[in-house]
């Protein structure tokens, strides 16, 4: 049984194969890389396999079970978390509320318990509070806890994303171009902090652009062009891969 | 934990109390009427405050579920049941000793059913009818929710409007007094005045109490966690659409419970309540006091009622929260009591160091 199995997934937006009859799967423990041109449909993917969008058909088996169809909190339970390409935080809350937010289906107080204030609820509380800044110190942004998200860094608000994924405690994380809009040395951290997190028995699956990245750190990588899957292998193949070549560097007139 | 949360309290029961003996001593008193129908009504918008400052949701339709608590229990407390003795359901409802007999202005005898029940129905109906519309109509955003929730307050105020059981444009009168408990009784008696004002108040500190715990909890955050990023929120593992809808339940409660106290303390309600200039009103109170701040929502909401119910908008009252509505709308759309301004301060101050903004 594999972690993650993708199979025979498709979605068209109108006449557009937006994910054409896409099949990989994932092993527990491994970062994989989807990557492709742009409009391949890797994003597209990403939103099939967190529920915020539907699949025309095909199935997604997720530790064992199939988890198309299902809404994206109900998949978030399942342990899968996920970024966005253009990053969504809580604007108006602190750093730390919005990774503490990230807790919230590791804690179970309700509306009364927490209306009334109740006694147990304190050390629930606690603990996300403990976790969270946890967190905040690995990602190395425990320093901007205090401060509203909308007012931090970009970089800063990619970390802080990142630490709320990480809240959820998942079994895989989908990162949607973790390395967008970071300078090459911001890149080697996040480089270093994928595999910390992988470390941590966290399962990866990325959509990234930035190849050297890509080629780094991935077990292995799927390509994608116009909605279908063309390659899969390790960094290695893939750069030999003459079709891969090919949609990235164009035909060979000669 | 989070005990700190409770001092203002502390500092506003102390200013209740000397606004009180204030009142008694310079012989103006007459002041608490208003202050106490003011407290009122600042509980149906502190609970609107939950719903749109903290998760994000708006409703022009909150002067109906106001006016469903106040009409049920002032239909119920007056309708005459005598006549209908040898039914079975009003029998059963005798024999529970949920029935007050009595004698009218003419002698006669009358039954009514006791304000407890009827406020306890008020309040399950309310519920119940904010869960059955709020399923469908919060699955909408923005504009599209505003317009749906205004739907349902018109809908609301043409059937008050209409129905001769709810005495169609003259509403009900003659509702009788609340007794909450043996010697604490909800109504408009001169000599209740100053019992009333401190009724009225503690039920707006418990239903703030309720509020600030709230938001300060995890379910609290969730809201808030909506407010920003529904889709965020979603992959987070928060099941928004029943989040959402518990802040919209618990939000009409708040108005119903409003409705019915109101209601016993006037002795009578009109459709003017259920009116969408009601609704506006609200909405616009909970946008001036901060939108997410219960503190200023709560202030905005005793003052601007109380002003508004002391007569100081004279013939342009309706019209005056239009205004505050559409400047708010312009100038501070997030309020005027924000965080942001806060920080802003402190930024000048030169306390925390601007950083670039994305997005």
């Amino acid at each position: 049984m594999s972690f993650l199995a993708i199979q025979h997934l498709h979605k068209s937006f109108g006449g557009l194969h937006a994910v054409n009859d896409v099949s990989f799967a994932l092993a527990a423990g491994e970062i994989k890389a989807l990557i492709g041109p742009n409009g391949a449909g890797k994003t597209t993917l990403l939103n099939l396999l967190s529920g915020n969008i539907l699949p025309d058909a095909g199935e997604v088996i997720f530790l064992g079970k199939p988890i198309q169809g299902l809404k994206p909190f109900q998949i978030a339970r399942r342990g899968m978390a996920r970024t966005f390409q253009n990053i969504k935080l809580f604007p108006e809350m602190t750093a730390l509320e919005n990774v503490m937010v990230g807790r919230h289906m590791r804690s179970r107080s309700g509306v009364w318990s927490g209306a009334g204030n109740l006694p147990w609820t304190w050390k629930e509380e606690a603990g996300i509070r403990r976790k969270s800044l946890e967190l905040m110190e690995f990602m190395g942004i425990a320093e901007h806890a205090g401060t509203e998200a909308a007012s931090l860094a970009f970089g800063q608000q990619r970390a802080v994303e990142f630490a709320r994924a990480l809240a959820l405690e998942p079994d895989l994380l989908l990162l949607d171009e973790p390395a967008a809009g970071l300078n090459i040395y911001e890149t080697a951290e996040l480089a270093k902090l994928i595999r910390k997190v992988r470390d941590r028995g966290i399962t990866i699956l990325l959509v990234e652009h930035d190849m050297s990245l890509v080629m780094d750190i991935s077990d292995s990588i799927v390509v994608l062009s116009f909605g279908r899957r063309i390659a899969e292998g390790n960094p290695l193949e893939i750069q030999n891969n003459p079709e891969v070549i090919q949609i990235y560097l164009g035909e060979d007139d000669a | 934990m989070g005990f700190a949360r409770y001092i203002p309290i502390a500092f506003l029961v102390a200013g209740l109390v000397l606004v009180q003996q204030v009142t008694q001593h310079t012989g103006t008193t007459f002041y608490l009427t208003q202050l106490t129908m003011a407290a009122y009504y600042a509980l149906v918008i502190t609970g609107l405050c939950l719903l749109m400052g903290y998760a994000g949701q708006i409703s022009l339709g909150h002067a109906g579920f106001f006016a469903i608590g106040g009409y049920i229990p002032a239909a119920l407390t007056t309708y005459n049941l005598e006549p209908l003795r040898e039914k079975w359901l009003v029998q059963t409802l005798d024999a529970a000793g949920l029935l007050t007999a009595g004698q009218d202005l003419y002698g006669q005898q009358v039954l009514h059913v006791h304000p407890w029940p009827s406020c306890i129905l008020a309040l399950l109906l309310t519920a119940g009818l904010a869960f059955v519309i709020g399923m469908p109509v919060l699955k909408l955003k923005g504009h599209y929710l505003a317009m749906a929730t205004l739907g349902f307050g018109t809908i609301v105020y043409r059937v008050f409007l209409a129905m001769p059981l709810f005495g169609e444009a003259d509403g009900i009168s003659a509702v009788p007094p609340f007794p909450l408990l043996p010697g604490v009784t909800v109504s408009g008696d001169f000599a209740a005045r100053t019992e009333n004002y401190y009724i009225a108040f503690g039920l707006l500190i418990v239903g703030l109490l309720f509020l600030i715990n709230l938001v300060h909890s995890r379910i609290g955050r969730a809201f808030r966690a909506i407010h920003g990023s529904e889709e965020a929120a979603n992959a987070m593992g928060i099941n928004t659409p029943r989040l959402k809808l518990q802040a919209f339940v618990i939000s009409a409660v708040f108005a119903a419970l409003a409705g019915v106290f109101l209601t016993h303390y006037n002795g009578g309600i009109g459709p003017s309540e259920a009116s969408v200039m009601k609704s506006i009103r609200y909405v616009a109170i909970v946008a001036v006091g901060g939108m997410a701040s219960l503190w200023g929502v709560f202030f905005m909401g005793i003052l601007l009622n109380f002003m508004s119910l002391r007569g100081m908008f004279g013939t342009y009252d309706d019209a005056v929260f239009g205004v505050i509505l559409i400047l708010i709308m312009l100038f501070a759309p997030n309020g005027l009591l924000r965080l942001h301004l806060w920080q802003r301060m402190r930024r000048w101050r030169g306390v925390d160091k601007p950083k670039s903004r994305t997005e």
